[in-house]
């Protein structure tokens, strides 16, 4: 008995030492900072650099939420995510339905179409940058030259940097509905297929319902991806830029609260924000997995 | 009846090869528009500066400039952030893959005290993007004399509560009969670590291994704000930027810059393509 305590004890004091440099890094990297944002929100910076932060309670993040800049750059984040996810995943549909067929080199297609998923934010950016320069990339060749030029156009920045976002979520779209294809059941296809119906009502009726899970998947992974884009605005429209009022995204107005401002306060209230939006995405996602693996448990 | 039989027979050959046909047409379709804006970036790169700014822009160069790579190599500082993406990248990886296995280890096959509540906290973490942490850690690197440092670069991002539940997962999957035996032959749980559960399991290890590298290879946010403005340990992602505002007779030098960071990461993706799809759709399917 004793013996077994000992043991038992030794165990917990294992288990421990493996945990502790996992939990040491949560500690100081992912649960302190995260628990800072709420006392930094309270307090404001002062107007002259060198002054003490003061004590102001709510009324910080009261004037930045009704402030004009955040419904802007909410209304900028909402349609940037609104653009890049439902084609993103309309193209990774398109091409995983294409791909969904042994034939000969489509392995070749295969890696061809996941591609995009290894190409970091800045190499898309300076790609898509060089094409949609006015004087060096493709638009006056296509016939499309927009006075001022494309990423410096209110109109146009926010759609051209989308376009560069849907590019690169193209591959994990591609790879998260080719996944969901290949976990549909053979039987139920084959059976609609068997009851002689088209492919168009194939494609409705069985296979769009069937891959439902996935598509929902692919719509919260998608989301989160979104949210987190920063790097094709800070790389190619920037704060000097025309379109740059159209294009102040969530994050980039935390980078900008942090690295112009100057300005910690606005940072936290505008990260818990960011958490709150990702928050409910994560937790629909794990709703989600749980209902999944409950009906796999059945 | 046997004559429409007849005549049904090539005529649904003739349909399913126009089929076939249509895919194959589709399929290149959709290979051509990804990786035109790669394919263009290479054209570009291999023009004169004289030619890229031509219209209508040439799709083929004629008269390639192969010199604008050795270039890229020398001229920018594209060996040294090549050089520091390769360490931070290295130095988060292995990290990631000790820190998860070592606590993954500990949920699937201890018994201990608090079990539950401390996976809950390690699940929790997977509920803070770093994007919301970014502002107090940038104080703390900076006070720990971190900025600019390889330390301030990579010990942030040394755990992983998504590799934790991972290789838990695949932990999970090894017979119990096998940790008895093990147990019973006098094997301690670090032994059987190493010559059991590691090799069972690295299907999943290498799966978070290419995660987590196209991960930190690709990270910009954090560099972006812990590197200073000399370049002794700025990233080849933030190189980019710096590449990117060069001037128009310097952008094929730029471009060629631009094809060697995304290099090593197209040939991971055809050496592991099995294993960067297991860590993506972890999750998506069953």
């Amino acid at each position: 008995m004793s013996g077994l305590v000992a043991r038992r004890r030794k165990n917990s004091g294992l288990a421990y030492a493996l945990l502790i440099p996992s939990l040491i890094v949560f500690g100081v990297f992912t649960f302190f900072p995260f628990a800072k944002n709420f006392k930094l929100a309270l307090y404001q910076n002062p107007p002259y650099p060198g002054l003490p932060s003061h004590y102001v309670g709510l009324s910080q993040a009261g004037s930045v939420l009704g402030s004009p800049e955040f419904h802007q750059s909410l209304i900028s984040t909402f349609l940037f995510v609104a653009m890049v996810v439902p084609l993103g995943l309309l193209g990774g549909l398109v091409l995983a339905l294409a791909a969904h067929r042994q034939l000969k080199g489509m392995a070749i297609y295969r890696v061809i179409f996941s591609s995009t998923v290894v190409s970091s934010v800045a190499v898309a950016a300076v790609v898509f940058g060089t094409l949609m320069d006015p004087v060096v990339g493709l638009l006056p060749w296509l016939g499309i030259n927009p006075h001022p030029a494309i990423l410096n156009n209110p109109t146009w920045a926010l759609p051209a940097v989308a376009i560069i976002a849907i590019w690169q979520f193209l591959g994990l779209s591609f790879i998260i509905m080719t996944a969901g294809l290949q976990s549909l059941p053979e039987e139920v296809l084959e059976a609609a297929r068997l009851d002689g119906a088209g492919s168009w009502t194939m494609f409705w009726r069985v296979t769009v319902p069937l891959l439902s899970p996935t598509i929902f998947f692919g719509v919260v992974i998608g989301t989160i991806y979104a949210f987190q884009s920063f790097g094709q605005i800070d790389i190619l429209i920037g704060p000097q830029n025309a379109g740059f009022t159209h294009t102040n995204v969530l994050l980039y107005y935390i980078y900008q609260a942090l690295s112009v401002q100057n300005d910690p306060g606005l940072a936290a209230v505008l990260s818990i924000v960011l958490f709150v939006v990702l928050l409910s995405l994560t937790l629909l996602q794990f709703r989600f997995l749980e209902r999944r693996v409950h009906y796999a448990g059945n | 009846m046997q004559a429409t039989n007849d005549v049904a027979v090539p005529r649904s050959r003739n349909g399913r090869r126009a089929r076939i046909v249509g895919r194959y047409v589709l399929l290149t379709l959709g290979a051509v528009v990804v990786l035109f804006p790669l394919y263009m970036a290479i054209v570009n790169s291999l023009l004169l500066p004289s030619q890229i700014a031509h219209q209508p822009p040439p799709l083929i160069p004629s008269d390639p400039q192969w010199h604008t790579y050795p270039t890229a190599w020398t001229s920018g500082h594209l060996a040294i952030y090549l050089r520091n993406s390769a360490i931070q990248t290295a130095v988060i990886v292995i990290g990631q893959l000790i820190t998860s296995i070592l606590a993954a280890y500990a949920f699937a096959f201890l018994e201990f005290p608090l079990k539950k509540t401390l996976f809950i906290v390690f699940l929790m973490t997977l509920m803070v993007p770093f994007e919301v942490t970014v502002a107090t850690n940038l104080s703390t690197v900076s006070s720990l004399g971190w900025f600019n440092t390889f330390p301030g670069l990579t010990v942030p991002f040394l755990a992983t509560g998504f590799g934790v539940f991972l290789l838990r997962q695949a932990f999970l999957q090894i017979p119990k009969d096998l940790k008895e035996a093990a147990q019973l032959d006098g094997c301690g749980h670090l032994r059987f670590l190493w010559t059991v559960a590691i090799p069972l399991a690295r299907p999943a290890i290498a799966a978070l291994g290419v995660f987590s590298f196209l991960g930190a290879w690709n990270q910009y946010l954090w560099p972006l704000l812990v590197t200073g403005n000399d370049n002794s340990i700025r990233t080849v992602q933030i190189g980019l930027k710096q590449l990117l505002n060069t001037q128009l007779d310097q952008l094929n030098v730029s471009l060629a810059g631009t094809v060697i960071a995304v290099l090593p990461l197209f040939i991971l993706l055809i050496i592991f393509q099995k294993q960067l799809v297991r860590s993506l759709t972890a999750g998506a399917v069953k």
